[in-house]
């Protein structure tokens, strides 16, 4: 069996805000939720099947739940960080599929800006992580260990600094169109270079913004897809994996991509040349440059040559990619960056982007991420979705 | 030039775990350990008391604290300046650990450094590397 066609994204629905000191994080929840299903043309009453993760207050789903006052009969807290979101859609689209529910939403919400979140502090130390008694002292934080693999990916494949910037360079020549976006103003690859160095190799400019805010989805069967008055934006194809130091057996060049991004492609019987569209997730620089080889845009090693010069810029480069901005201009709400590269992709689909960033005929797009830690621990999903 | 210095005695604490005591009760006499497996003969880290290749029970053994650098960031804002880094024991495993006592500018993927063993806070030991002498 597979999930090819058994369920539509109808709604999709990212918060304006980037900065809400004062408004609850169930109430960004709500918020989303409520965008989405007037996405969809649906109401609260549709909905049978709740996801969240980590991000959502209290205990997994229930609290939400409860906030919400959802009447269910599926539910599903699955966290794999900031990827979390890409595989609630595959899961929401299993259930569909075996009849577990109807209408599925998904909904994501956070406020780190304003609780003052750096993005480089230490993070709290999980007593009970099995890790910990071995890693804590070290302060293993977000971009310190990204920046192991960008070094490491240096010395493997002669990737550089220039290369990486590009990415930045990208994200930000599609920011510039965005009204919500954190950072709008277009960048070049010596401004990237010339910001500070926060974790060598990585710039501050390498690194994704730090923002309140939220998104949401609605997930849900063919035929009520076909009854609403949205674009049919059918799930096709979707993969999720992990990876983690191996026993020891490190190797910080490949992501767990390698898997997810493959089955994904081979669910939906298309191939990495097929897709018109791509959101990657941007924590990082190298992030977005790891998962393009470990999708099999290009070969191991190569996505330095592959994304420079432009060729990630909607328009004049080979595969636009984060139309929006990204996390490393636009967004990136609760540090989950997962849910916003959906709802890009699904507006792209649409023909809903900014006009100036949106893709002709876009009918087949590849939305990816990487949640958790990419040089200790770390989840990947990847979800193919397309336009009838 | 951004000078990595000794923190003995200044790391964060590590939590306790009774997977990891016999390791601190070595290492508090300055001996290294690293688990192997007594079925399939495999060293991994981080220590546990099933091999994370075949799910077998593991032994404890010394190991001879001998490493090469597999990746490394400096993190030269913070105060003191830090580097952290991934190292290859000799054993195989490769560690998530810190390079200490060096200058940034020397360090290198594939450089020989040596274990020390510095203190937390509270003086629990914390296994660090620092270049090898004559490396």
């Amino acid at each position: 069996m597979s999930i090819n066609g058994r369920a539509y994204i109808a709604g999709a629905y990212e918060h304006p805000t980037r900065k809400a000191p004062d408004k609850s994080v169930a109430q960004l929840h709500a918020e989303v939720a409520v965008g989405a299903l007037t996405d969809a043309g649906l109401t609260k009453d549709d909905v049978d099947g709740y996801f969240c993760a980590g991000d959502a207050p209290g205990l997994g789903p229930l609290a939400m739940a409860d906030y919400l006052n959802l009447d269910l009969r599926h539910l599903d807290s699955t966290d794999l960080g900031g990827a979390s979101y890409l595989a609630h859609v595959a899961h929401a689209a299993q259930a569909i599929a075996m009849g577990h529910c109807n209408v599925a939403l998904i909904t994501l919400a956070g406020r780190p800006r304003s609780a003052g979140h750096s993005g480089t502090a230490a993070r709290p130390v999980i007593a009970d992580a099995p890790d910990s008694p071995w890693e804590a002292p070290f302060g293993p934080t977000t971009v310190n260990l990204y920046a192991l693999c960008a070094r490491r990916h240096m010395h493997e494949f002669g990737t550089t600094p220039e290369q990486l910037a590009w990415i930045k360079v990208a994200a930000s020549h599609h920011a510039q169109h965005n009204p919500h976006a954190m950072l709008r103003d277009v960048v070049s690859v010596d401004d990237v270079l010339a910001s500070p160095v926060i974790a060598d190799p990585l710039h501050r400019l390498d690194c994704c913004v730090v923002s309140d805010g939220g998104g949401a989805l609605v997930v849900v069967r063919p035929e009520i897809a076909r009854s609403l008055k949205r674009p049919l934006v059918r799930v096709m194809g979707a993969g999720e994996a992990a990876k983690g130091q191996r026993g020891g057996e490190v190797d910080l060049t490949w992501s767990a991509a390698r898997r997810s991004g493959p089955a994904a492609f081979a669910e939906a019987g298309v191939t990495p040349a097929d897709i018109k569209y791509a959101s990657i997730y941007d924590s990082f620089t190298i992030t977005v440059l790891m998962q393009l080889e470990d999708l099999g845009f290009c070969e191991k090693g190569q996505g330095g040559r592959f994304v420079a010069d432009g060729n990630l810029i909607a328009g004049s480069g080979r595969l636009p990619f984060n139309t929006d901005g990204g996390g490393l201009c636009n967004n990136h709400p609760a540090n989950r960056g997962g849910m916003t590269k959906v709802i890009e992709a699904v507006r792209q689909l649409r023909g809903e982007a900014h006009p100036a960033v949106q893709v002709g005929n876009c009918d087949l797009a590849v939305a990816t991420g990487i949640g958790g830690l990419l040089g200790s621990r770390h989840g990947a999903a990847t979800l193919v979705l397309g336009r009838e | 030039m951004v000078r990595i210095d000794s923190r003995d005695g200044l790391w964060p604490d590590p939590p306790e775990s009774p997977e990891s005591a016999a390791f601190v009760a070595a290492a508090r006499e300055g001996r290294f350990l690293l688990r192997r497996c007594l079925a399939c003969g495999k060293a991994h880290w981080y220590p546990r008391a099933r091999c994370p290749f075949c799910l077998g029970e593991t032994g404890w053994e010394e190991a001879s604290g001998r490493g090469t650098v597999y990746s490394y960031t400096v993190l030269a804002r913070e105060a003191p300046p830090r580097a952290l880094a991934y190292v290859a024991l000799e054993e195989g495993p490769i560690m998530l650990t810190s390079l200490v006592s060096c200058d940034a500018s020397s360090l290198a993927i594939g450089q020989a450094v040596t274990l020390v063993f510095e203190r937390s806070q509270n003086g629990m030991p914390v296994p660090c590397f620092r270049p090898a002498a004559g490396g």
